[in-house]
């Protein structure tokens, strides 16, 4: 029997690496998102939304709104990066759950250069080496973790490199559904010979044709390489162009093929005014092809909030505009490799700013009559006299050799600062051979000139009949190995950590990329200026007990009066969690029994913000029945408003004869929440009524204990609702019925 | 030191001939000229093959990649790559009535590569 994914419990690494040799996986082919003809999630009515996820998690105000999860329709790519495949396993499935359904697996640094396939699992820097093995192990989670979630994840790597037709038919045979491929990427910025990298390029397009890949090509480097990168617009259409073409004539479909895209530019540059027209200008370009709308890294820093609110912006462009996929870029990646819970903030930042979005353009047109029409021409015309230019010079090849591309300057303005690459230099130079007329492959998928008919004519379109079946068609055939290096592989890896994969004594320590790693992040603000700063957050850590302390990120709050400071440090402590005391979780009675009890014990409440405090939204939804807040259950309910005196709401009580009295209190700078509750617990002593009272105090910074400890009979946090009120009093209320009945019960057998 | 290009922005003098079209007639120059660039590559990548392509070749033979990089480096420096290694591998199977795989562990082995070279050389010849 197939083993399945429980949503409570882990996945067992081990076992997705048990008998790997024999898996194949479930599909090939990238799967896109499809608009559901469900747009209609609580009370809301969308435009953009695919199905609902059968497993999933909401955003966190998903609670306010009755934990509806919107999916948006465009695919959302999460990129992972922690060097160990086995620990990316976890990660992807996290990230399944928070909407992603691409996910990409950085690969290693340095494995474009290595001519052939890697095999087995060494560790990486940076991205994980790119094998069979950790390819299949990739692919044989994700077929349990998209059946977990209720929806296909499309896995992908990357097809570049001086061996790129290798990998392209390893991806293909082992169901990877999407690649990067682009020879410009090796040419430009691998230095890989470009002729080589053509001629590879048509062989593995081919591949991925057959396979039903996605492409996404490589253009967004030149953003992030350029000094300044709003100005190569014009080349970036070039060089999508060349990439889409070339593809599409060696037979891909438009549909699969994908332009990498990136707003080009930041704030506080105006971003959305630069970058929208080099949106709209692609998009009219490339109508047939797809967009893969990826986020700023160009102009990010170590601040993980500014780059939120850049990637935010980004998708303020794909809503104006289309993004078939929205790639996210994890906002720590200014800092670090992209850790577990950046990777979920990222896919979340998507998902809440897409169906924040949602509808928009029902709302706004753009205005292609005034400056966005003229430049969106202007940036057509630009890329139209980039490629005459190439032209004139003899091709394309010439055109790199003159160091026409990622110049600074904006084309037709040259710089004369572009990267040049020589026809005979580069990796890989001297080793493209010319076919013989007799050149034959009997293999599906090769592209060029393949002289079949040499042996039998009736299979000069089906090549690998000649050998009865190539791997493609027969994937028995492939040979599989499992590792080579006895030393660096993912076994030695899970000895390493594994005790923490212990089930029957689980112990835990705190992690940010791979299971055990004990790394934390800790928040500091330092009255000090920063260079100080810097260098007390180091010993703040260090007395924390944290080993490896590293500043990761700082921030002024001002030049002497504070510094806000992140730092990271290794913690090395374990915790068993059968040694942990857990509270028990509070009870919650259901809708009828709170009526029933609220129908013998009839209640009445008296509610009010205190003190000097405005707020009033989170107590109108704890009472209003709108909200399914308690009056939905029978109560009477005086509600008096806010910044009431403590007194008055007392008064009041006393006055109406109420049972209970809610207090909300807000504001919480020098602890002023608490001080309120005290003094309506005193003052309501001081009058001799206390014992009349239930009396609670709610609010987001209020927690039970503290609430209790200022003579509170129960406090109300951040995420309590009318239901967990209602549950409060009703016990309570039964509670004190039963004690009193057994007292006279008591009473009565004493007289 | 390279000397790439350096000038000013011209683009008004350049868009002259562009200044004219409509933007729909702008849209099909851009791709008209993108074909004449990329079907000299496409024409080279046609005719053309590199030890990763024989490489790939050979996977989707049923070879392991530890196997397939000494085949084709052995056919290099035979000077037989041009007629494709997997090409070589099917020859020998069906010279020797054997299993593609058996005549490329053959190969592997060191075996049959002169009966290769002296039937492709005639062969060109």
């Amino acid at each position: 029997m197939k083993p399945s994914l429980m949503p409570n419990e882990k996945i067992d690494v081990r076992s997705i690496l048990e008998d790997l040799e024999n898996y194949r996986p479930k599909r090939r082919s990238w799967i896109w998102r499809e608009k559901s003809d469900c747009q209609t999630y609580g009370p809301f009515q969308y435009q953009n939304m695919s199905s609902p996820l059968t497993n999933g998690i909401a955003q966190p105000a998903a609670g306010y709104f009755g934990n509806i999860d919107p999916q948006p329709e465009n695919t959302i790519t999460t990129e992972i990066a922690s060097g160990r495949f086995e620990d990316d396993i976890r990660r992807m499935r996290m990230a399944a759950w928070h909407g992603a359904d691409h996910i990409m697996v950085i690969r290693t640094a340095g494995q474009s250069h290595f001519d052939g396939l890697i095999e087995g699992t060494p560790q990486g820097i940076g991205g994980i080496p790119i094998s069979r093995k950790q390819v299949r192990a990739h692919r044989k989670a994700l077929d349990l973790i998209e059946e977990e979630v209720g929806r296909p994840i499309n896995y992908h790597s990357y097809i570049s490199g001086v061996a790129g037709p290798d990998i392209a038919v390893m991806l293909a045979e082992e169901g990877v559904n999407g690649a990067h491929q682009d020879p410009q990427y090796n040419v430009l910025y691998r230095n890989i010979n470009m002729v080589r990298s053509f001629v590879d390029a048509a062989e593995s397009k081919k591949v991925m044709t057959w396979a039903e890949m996605v492409q996404i090509d490589g253009a967004h480097n030149a953003n992030a390489t350029a000094r300044e990168a709003w100005k190569v617009m014009p080349e970036l259409m070039v060089q999508h162009g060349i990439n889409a073409l070339f593809s599409h004539k060696v037979g891909m479909p438009k549909a699969n093929i994908a332009l990498s895209t990136v707003p080009p530019t930041a704030a506080p540059a105006p971003c959305v005014r630069l970058d929208l027209p080099y949106a709209v200008a692609l998009r009219d370009l490339f109508k047939a092809y797809k967009i893969r709308a990826q986020m700023n890294t160009k102009y990010i820093t170590s601040s993980s909030r500014e780059a939120t609110v850049t990637h935010v912006m980004n998708m303020l462009i794909s809503r104006l505009t289309s993004a078939d996929i929205q790639s996210t870029i994890t906002p720590d990646e200014g800092r670090n490799v992209p850790w577990h819970m950046y990777n979920i903030e990222a896919c979340e930042t998507a998902k809440q700013a897409l169906s924040g979005m949602d509808g928009l353009m029902e709302l706004v047109t753009l205005n292609r009559e005034g400056v966005l029409g003229s430049e969106v021409r202007e940036l057509k015309e630009r890329a139209v006299l980039f490629l005459e230019e190439i032209i004139a010079v003899g091709g394309y090849f010439e055109a790199v050799e003159k160091g026409f591309f990622v110049d600074s300057g904006l084309y037709p303005e040259r710089n004369g600062d572009g990267i040049g690459r020589r026809l005979d230099g580069g990796v890989g130079a001297g080793t493209v051979y010319k076919r013989h007329s007799d050149y034959m492959a009997p293999v599906t998928a090769h592209f060029g000139n393949n002289n079949i008919a040499q042996y039998d004519e009736t299979k000069a379109s089906t090549p690998s009949a000649l050998i009865d079946g190539c791997t493609l068609e027969k994937p028995e055939k492939i040979i599989y190995i499992d590792e080579l290096d006895p030393e660096d592989n993912v076994n030695k890896r899970l000895d390493e950590s594994e005790r923490y994969r212990q089930k029957e004594t689980p112990t835990i320590t705190p992690e940010v990329q791979w299971l055990g790693d004990g790394v934390v992040q800790v928040d500091l603000v330092l009255p000090t200026d920063a260079r100080s700063a810097k260098y007390a957050a180091v010993y703040f850590g260090k007395q924390m007990n944290l080993q490896e302390v590293e500043v990761i990120h700082i921030e002024a709050l001002h030049p002497s009066e504070g510094t806000r400071v992140q730092i990271k440090g290794v913690l090395k402590v374990d915790l068993k969690l059968s040694d942990l005391i857990i509270p028990e979780t509070p009870e919650v009675y259901d809708d009828d029994t709170i009526r029933h009890i609220f129908e013998v014990n009839p209640v009445k409440i008296v509610a009010g913000t205190v003190g000097e405090d405005e707020h009033s939204v989170g107590l109108r939804e704890v009472i209003d029945i709108k909200h399914g807040g308690i009056e939905k259950y029978g109560c009477d309910v005086t509600y008096l408003g806010t910044s009431v005196p403590i007194e008055k709401l007392v008064d009041a009580a006393i006055e109406i004869n109420a049972d209970v009295i809610l207090a909300s209190t807000i504001i919480s700078h020098d602890d002023v929440h608490y001080k309120n509750m005290k003094r309506i617990h005193e003052y309501a002593i001081e009058k001799g009524v206390r014992n009349r009272f239930i009396i609670c105090a709610g609010g987001t910074q209020v927690t039970p204990e503290i609430a209790r400890k200022n003579g509170m009979d129960e406090g109300f946090g951040r995420y309590d609702r009318g239901v967990n009120v209602a549950t409060f009093i009703a016990k309570t209320l039964t509670d004190a019925k039963e004690a009193h009945i057994s007292e006279r019960a008591v009473s009565g057998k004493e007289a | 030191m390279n000397h790439y290009t350096k000038r000013e922005d011209d683009f008004e003098n350049r868009r002259k001939h562009l200044e004219q079209m409509t933007e729909k007639e702008v849209e099909a120059r851009f791709w008209s000229l993108l074909d004449e660039i990329v079907d000299p590559l496409l024409a080279l990548a046609k005719t053309h093959t590199t030890p990763s392509i024989e490489r790939s070749v050979l996977l989707r033979m049923g070879f392991s990649s530890l196997e397939a990089k000494p085949m084709v480096e052995e056919a290099i420096r035979r000077n037989l790559i041009g007629h494709g290694v997997g090409h070589l591998v099917y020859y020998k199977a069906m010279q020797d009535g054997t299993a593609i795989r058996e005549a490329g562990l053959a190969m592997l082995n060191g075996e049959g590569w002169e009966a290769l070279e002296a039937h492709f050389s005639q062969e060109v010849a």
